[in-house]
Order: C-alpha cells, then structure tokens, then sequence
C-alpha cells in the first residue's frame, strides 16, 4: 500500500520512517511525503492511482490540507483514494468541512501511531 | 465828573472779577455781595450824573472802593485774587491823595497839581499794566485750567474703563479657567479611555496569539511524543540485536536513536519557546533590552501570526517566503515588544492579501514575505543597521489613507474588527522605544512593504 503523507514540518517523514520502520522493511507499507499542498498536487499527477491513502495536514501555509482534498476528491483521481486528514485542531468546523469535501477519517495531532495503524488495517 | 468814569471802570473791573472767581471758588453767596456792590457802583454813577453831586459821590466812591478792597483782602478763601486788588490799590491812594490835597491845601495843590496828575497818571498805568498782564496769566492759567479738566476728565473714563475691563478680564479669567478644567477632565478621561484601548489591543492580539499558539504547541508536541515512543521500541530492538550479537545493526539503531534524541531535543526546545513567547506578550513589556536572535524571533511570530488567522477564519490561506540574514548576531532589542510590533505588521499582511483574495482574480496567488536583513559592518562585529521587512502583494495603500496609518485610532477594518492601535504602537516602539524607524512603500494594486529599521 503506498501512502502519501503531506505536512509542512519536514520532520514528519523521519517519523513516519521510523515509526513504520518494520512494515517498510516488510514491504506492507510504502511512503512518499510531500511537504505543501502544492507538492501533494504535482506528486499525483506524476504518480496517478500509486497512492492508495493520503495523510494530509489541514493548517500548511499556501495550499491548505482542505484545499488539498477538495483537488484531490472533486478535479482529479476517480476512484479517488482513501484521504484522511490530520489536523492540530479537533475543532467541529474544520471537521465538518472535511467532511462535506469528502474526507475519509480525521487524525488528531500528537498523531496516535497505534490507532493510525489500526485503521490502515481496515483499509487493506 | 471827569473823574466818577475812572472809579466806575474801577469798581465794575473789580466786582465782577471778584464775582467770578468767587463763583470760580464756590462761593455763592460772595458772588452775590460782588454783585450787589456792581449794581451800587452803577447806581453810584447814574446818582452822581443825574444830582450834581460830585463833591459828595466823589468821597462815596472812595470809601465805597477802599472797602471793597479791604473786604476782598480779609477774604481767606479769595486769596489767589490778591494780586488783582493789589492793582487798584496806587491808583486809588494817588486818586484819593490827590482828592484829599485838593480838600484840604488847595494852595499846596495848585502849586504841585502836575506831579499829583502823574501820581495819578502812574498809578493808573500801573494798574493798566497789572490787569493786562495779570489778563494775559489768567488766559494761560484758565486754558492749563480747561486742559487739566480735559485730563481729568480723560482720567477718569480711563480710570471707568479700566475698572469695567479688569472686570471683563476676571470673567474672562474664570471662563477659560472653568474650559481649562473641564479639558483637563476630558483629556484624563481620554488618557483612560485610550490605556484601556491600549490593553484591549493587546489582548486582542494576545487572541490572535493563543489560536496560533494552540497549533503550534501541537506540531512540537506530536514529535516530541512520538519520537520518544519511536525510541522507545529502538531500544526494545536494540537490546534484542545486541543478543544476537548483530553489531552493524546495533550501530544503526544506535545512530537512529540519537537522531530521534536530537529531534525531540530540539521540538522540546520550540515548545518551550512558543510557550515563553506567549508569556513575553502577554506580560507588559519590561521595557529592557535583552540580545535577541532577531531571525528567531522573526519566524516565531511569523508562525503564530499565520495560524493565529487561520484559526479564526479557516477559509484564509497564503504563501509564507522567508528570507532571513543568517549572518546577524543576536541583537539588542526588547524582544516582545519587537515580536508585538512583526506580528501587527504581519497580521496587516495578512489581512491585505485576503482581502484582495476576496475579489476573485484569476492567478491571484496571496503571497506574504518576510525578511531580515544587515548592514555589512554588522557583520564584522561592528555597529549598523538591522532591517526587517513584511512584504505583501495585497491591494497597497491609497494615498489619501497612507497618510493616516500611523496616527492611533485609525483603521480601515469594519467596526469592532480593528483597535486602530496597531500601527501606532508599532510605530512608538519602533521610533520611541528603539530609536529606529518604521517606513512603508506602497504601491496601490500592487503591494504594501512595512521596514523597520533597527541602527545597533
């Protein structure tokens, strides 16, 4: 499964790296991480239906994660992927305009590994 | 009767000069004895012309005038006319001497008649030439009179007029002492009113700030806490391949962990750092300048400026550049106040590109740069110039606008969504508590650039 992660600290891909070290040396997972909405744009274009999941920020600076999904659900992809979309904030607004744009399953920061792992089982 | 016209011009001079100045004097009553004596001495000459009885009237006019003189000289309050009656008086001796001559040794008489006739002669030129001087003083005396009155009289509306201004000016006084205090009042209620301004401005960006503060805070913590989970399993995995005695493994968990060790080092340090800026802006300023990593410091509210926005208004989005002068030191500044003044100039920024986000034009990309910027002697370790600059490629500022911004109380926001105070306070610190200067270039469509520049 190819998961494409989009935030906009570049320390994330260290983390998911490690945090998943094991699955990505088992070949269960596989990542790319784009660091802006921008980047996450262009990566699916060139990787058209690689990415089966995509994790997204909601609060980047140019291209937001909301943004983001609106592109990915709306313009491009069909089937479009699984996106589930991290955010600082659990705020009800920013949820439900996920998910009117068509968001999968929300993440909290300080992400939960063990759940966010949990629930990649259900998508495979 | 060649001799009663002389007496007559003598008692007429006489009494109504006297009159006169008694009525002068406010003698009332003197002036009528003067008058009285006028009208006797002309019943004196009508009696003496009509009865023939010049011997006799000639000895009534004699005693007649000596008493005139002798009254008027024992008058204390007619003393100024002392001098006149002095006038009359040779003329009169010599008269009556020659009367008296002519009575009583008329042989004596005959014989000297001539000198009597000069005596006479003198006495009345005498008196011709007193009266005509004592005339000519008197006009002069009478118009210092008339003129002195004038003055006094000037005086005195000076004296009426002086006492209705003072008056004038006391109410006058009182008037602008009573709109003194009651502009003293307003203004203290004004200084008030704007120190609570001033506190609500604050608290307003220290709004601002918690929203950004709240994501930030997260972003660090999400690392520190993972990574140290991470480590945690490194460890587990550790120990197992040091049992195995698989030692390249062991160096490249080993090298992991102390990665993973830096990175949560380091996102431990930015908590700490948002939380104390935080504390710095809610604090009031200690006014106290301290050596501040001015790119640091730059970035932190850069960040907390930016998500404080976009906690608030979740549609709002833009393009964050940096550009920031490695090469500058840590600088003397008071650092909240500097860090207040990035994130109203920022806040700015931010607001001028939604704005023009808003009207919907096509390629329209909102685009906020911030840089950092140092003279090269300052790099040497040497004093210069530190600049800070917050560009947008908002609408720029209208002229008739741009030469309001900096003054308190102004703001283009709708109601309630700005103090008015931002600028302004920018710009006191900057200019008052820095010393430094705080320019804008503006293009109208095109963008705004806010500098500040630090000299250190």
């Amino acid at each position: 499964m190819k998961i494409l992660v989009v935030d906009d600290e570049t320390d994330v891909q260290v983390l998911f790296e490690q945090r998943f070290r094991k699955e990505i040396r088992n070949n269960e997972v596989e990542f790319a991480f784009a660091f802006s909405g921008e980047e996450a744009i262009s990566y699916l274009s060139n990787h058209e239906h690689e990415a089966v999941l995509i994790l997204s920020d909601i609060n980047m600076p140019g291209m937001s994660g909301l943004d983001l999904l609106g592109h990915i659900k709306q313009k491009y992809f069909k089937p479009p992927p699984v996106v589930m979309m991290i955010t600082a904030y659990g705020d009800a607004e920013n949820y439900n305009t996920a998910k009117q744009l068509g968001a999968d399953d929300f993440l909290t920061k300080p992400v939960d590994f063990t759940l966010l792992k949990e629930k990649l089982k259900t998508i495979t | 009767m060649s001799f009663s016209a002389g007496p007559l011009i003598v008692a007429i001079a006489l009494t109504q000069r006297l009159r006169k100045q008694a009525k002068l004097n406010e003698l009332p009553k003197l002036a009528q004895v003067y008058q009285f004596c006028f009208f006797f001495s002309i019943l004196l000459f009508v009696v003496e012309g009509s009865f023939s009885l010049a011997y006799i009237i000639n000895w009534a006019w004699f005693v007649f005038l000596i008493a005139i003189i002798v009254f008027s000289l024992k008058q204390e309050k007619l003393k100024v006319s002392r001098i006149f009656i002095w006038a009359f008086i040779p003329y009169i001796i010599a008269s009556f001497a020659t009367e008296l001559t002519k009575f009583i040794a008329k042989d004596f008489f005959s014989k000297w008649e001539n000198y009597f006739e000069i005596a006479s002669l003198l006495g009345f030129m005498w008196m011709a030439a007193m009266l005509f001087s004592q005339n000519r003083q008197n006009k002069i005396a009478e118009k210092e009179r008339i003129k002195k009155e004038q003055e006094d009289k000037l005086n005195k509306a000076i004296a009426i007029r002086k006492v209705e201004l003072e008056g004038e000016v006391a109410e006058r006084t009182a008037e602008l002492t009573k709109q003194k205090d009651e502009l003293q009042l307003a203004l203290t209620e004004l200084q008030t009113t704007q120190t609570q301004l001033i506190q609500s401005e604050k608290m307003a960006s220290l709004g601002e700030l918690t929203a950004g503060i709240a994501h930030e805070i997260q972003n660090p913590l999400n690392f520190v806490n993972n990574f140290s989970e991470v480590n945690a399993e490194l460890i587990a995995e550790l120990v197992e391949e040091v049992n195995k005695g698989n030692i390249a493994e062991v160096k490249a968990i080993a090298k992991d962990i102390q990665d993973n060790e830096e990175k949560i080092n380091h996102h431990g340090k930015r908590a700490d750092a948002i939380v104390k800026g935080m504390l710095q802006h809610s604090r009031s300023s200690t006014g106290v300048k301290e050596p501040t990593d001015i790119n640091a410091l730059v970035d932190e509210y850069l960040r907390l400026s930016y998500h404080g926005l976009r906690a608030k208004d979740k549609s709002f989005n833009a393009t964050l550049k940096t550009d920031y002068d490695e090469s500058i030191n840590k600088i003397n500044v008071i650092p909240q106040d500097i860090g207040r003044v990035v994130m109203n100039l920022l806040t700015n920024a931010f607001y001028a590109v939604n704005e023009k986000k808003k009207e919907n034009i096509p390629g329209y990309e909102p685009t906020v740069t911030i840089s950092t910027n140092g003279s090269p002697l300052l790099r040497r370790g040497f004093g210069g110039e530190v600049s800070i600059k917050v560009e947008d490629n908002g609408n720029g500022i209208p002229q008739r606008v741009l030469e309001k911004i900096f003054q308190p109380f102004f703001t283009t926001k709708p109601t309630g969504q700005g103090t008015g105070l931002g600028l302004s306070m920018s710009y006191d610190i900057i200019t008052k508590g820095h010393a430094g200067e705080l320019k804008v270039e503006t293009n109208e469509g095109s963008g705004t650039s806010f500098i500040i520049n630090l000299n250190i």
